[in-house]
């Protein structure tokens, strides 16, 4: 009963019928696996056009999708991380950062730029994801709050883009203490009564959930996202069962409560448009 | 008494104190010398081992299931006048975190600490010291009340981190912490923090936003405790120790990088040694940050508080 096996095995195509695609061109959607053009990816924010599925993109990227004509003022550029704990595991935390800024071109986990959004300045402090899972280290927090103070001092409304696995281990205590100084600082921009807006991507988790990401104004997220304190491995580990299905959501988080909202990439921008305008008059 | 690891020769000689009490029962022979010799050797021996603890032996001593928990301080500092409060008014009760009216010699107080459990049965019913979104609650429930009356909040915090659990992760334990943060960071009242045995990130950050943040001498306080430190970063449980080194997280580390304001020393061989010198000792403290804060002008302290997180965090300006 061999019918459903193969006759000839291996490959049978030639190595002169085989099709080069060149790289850089096309993006497979790691969700249904569509293939299309990069331009049209780009042009549709990083959202699947087929599926809906938001890719995980940098500051640089969201600073094109939400500002007026991808003008912006970035503000603290060359702030970088500093080893104060001397910290070494399997590699030395120096090294990290080196491998780190080499990789990726930035010098954080963290870009703060002002700008206009359909003509209303608004100051975005963005995550990057690719900086060592976008970990909240001293950076972060400082980023934060000189943004904060520029806010402050310029009466400008304020955004946060969360996209982070949490603390930053390698330093230790001061990353803890990063969430006290962010949630301090907010207090601040609250009495000025300027709005906060915070925007939770895929990922938000650990510290950066339990401290400025959960205390926008108004609690705003990508669909789809990932968000929770404690990361679903940790919370499987605990319950010792399988965590139900959608378990840590936007769409979850949403239904408990703790969002005012879900918004798609590609409607970003029009809405924060509208919630400024909203604010202001 | 349950001895750890490094304290065997602390303990051999107990054995010895003993066998040589039992033999003077016995045989009448004089054993006063000896007994004499021996409890001055324990005492050295305690004073050599405690005098030179490594950090994860600091991190053990900290869980010495001997240790006083939050609410054996609050009893004896309180003079048996603590008045237990209940509920976050939402959700429920949660018996991890606990609360409550408390007079320090004639002031009044609101005290707030996370619970761990004396044995087995007792350490279930307090989840090990990890509370719940409504434990987060709850304490920010009773600081609000005692900002209204115009009272001092002391909290003690012992945990080793907030529950990652399903129902925890439903009611919002991110949201739970962060409010508290910045709620706390503004309270008009004095607010004092003691860490007095296990300081787990968030979990602990949660209570700890204080005008003075203070660690006992054996106590830790960092972003991961160094088991799950050692899982992340060394895919490994296996380097727990030089994790508990890496994270610099004992008092002394923690002060010198000016992450707390005070360390309070504990009696020879940790605050399980000698329970009522600890309790004074901490007592005695408090009142005195007490009438160090009290005197100052709510908006000052307000602003003092703020200054003192903000400031955390050493960057490089490019």
């Amino acid at each position: 009963m061999s019918w459903f096996k193969r006759v000839r095995r291996g490959v049978t195509t030639s190595t002169k019928e085989k099709k080069e695609t060149p790289e850089g061109l096309w993006y497979k959607c790691p969700s249904c696996k569509t293939i299309i053009p990069v331009m049209d990816h780009a042009a549709n924010k990083y959202v699947c056009t087929s599926c809906g599925y938001h890719e995980r993109i940098g500051s640089k990227e969201y600073f094109e999708v939400i500002f007026d004509d991808n003008a912006y003022t970035e503000i603290n550029e060359g702030m970088h991380a500093s080893d104060p704990l001397n910290f070494k595991d399997t590699k030395k935390y120096t090294d990290r950062l080196e491998d780190s800024i080499a990789k990726t071109g930035l010098n954080d986990a963290i870009a703060t730029a002002h700008g206009l959004v359909d003509g209303e300045p608004l100051m975005i402090a963005c995550m990057d994801f690719s900086f060592i899972g976008g970990s909240m280290g001293s950076v972060v927090g400082e980023k934060i709050a000189r943004a904060i103070d520029f806010c402050i001092a310029n009466n400008m409304p304020f955004m946060i883009i969360s996209k982070s696995g949490g603390a930053r281990m390698m330093e230790a205590a001061f990353s803890l203490m990063q969430m006290a100084k962010t949630s301090a600082k907010l207090t601040l921009l609250s009495k000025a009564k300027l709005p906060y807006l915070s925007l939770l991507t895929d990922p938000t988790t650990g510290g950066v959930t339990a401290s400025y990401a959960m205390l926008g104004d108004m609690n705003i997220a990508e669909p789809g996202s990932l968000i929770g304190f404690a990361g679903p491995r940790v919370v499987k580990e605990t319950i010792g069962k399988d965590l139900p299905k959608g378990f840590q959501t936007a769409e979850f988080v949403l239904e408990h409560g703790f969002l005012d909202k879900i918004v798609k990439r590609t409607e970003l921008k029009a809405h924060l448009a509208q919630l400024l305008k909203l604010f202001k008059n | 008494m349950n001895y750890l690891d490094f304290e065997k020769p602390i303990a051999e000689l107990y054995e010895q104190l003993e066998a040589a009490k039992k033999l003077g029962e016995k045989s009448k022979v004089d054993v006063t010398k000896t007994l004499a010799d021996i409890e001055k050797k324990i005492e050295a021996t305690r004073a050599n081992i405690y005098d030179n603890l490594t950090p994860w032996q600091r991190v053990q001593v900290s869980r010495h299931p001997d240790r006083p928990y939050t609410l054996a301080y609050i009893d004896a500092i309180s003079d048996g006048t603590f008045m237990e409060l209940h509920g976050d008014r939402t959700v429920g009760d949660d018996k991890a975190m606990i609360g409550g009216w408390g007079s320090i010699d004639g002031r009044t107080v609101m005290f707030i600490g996370q619970q761990k459990g004396i044995n087995t049965k007792m350490r279930q019913y307090r989840n090990f010291g990890m509370p719940n979104p409504e434990g987060y609650r709850k304490a920010l429930r009773l600081m609000k009340m005692a900002e209204k009356f115009n009272k001092p909040v002391v909290t003690f915090i012992d945990t080793p981190g907030a529950y990652p659990g399903l129902e925890a992760e439903e009611r919002g334990q991110g949201e739970a912490i962060a409010r508290n943060l910045f709620e706390m960071v503004q309270l008009k009242v004095p607010v004092i923090c003691i860490i007095i045995g296990e300081g787990a990130s968030g979990g602990a950050l949660g209570i700890a936003m204080g005008d003075k943040v203070m660690m006992l001498e054996n106590t830790w306080y960092s972003v991961i405790s160094p088991e799950s430190c050692s899982s992340i970063l060394w895919r490994s449980w296996d380097f727990k120790e030089q994790a508990a080194t890496a994270l610099k997280l004992t008092p002394e580390d923690m002060f010198k990088n000016k992450l707390i304001d005070g360390i309070i020393p504990e009696p020879l061989g940790g605050a399980h040694n000698n329970q009522e010198e600890m309790f004074k000792t901490v007592k005695s403290e408090i009142k005195k940050q007490l009438t160090k804060l009290s005197a100052q002008d709510p908006e000052k302290r307000i602003e003092k508080r703020i200054d003192k997180f903000c400031s955390m965090g050493v960057v490089v300006e490019g």
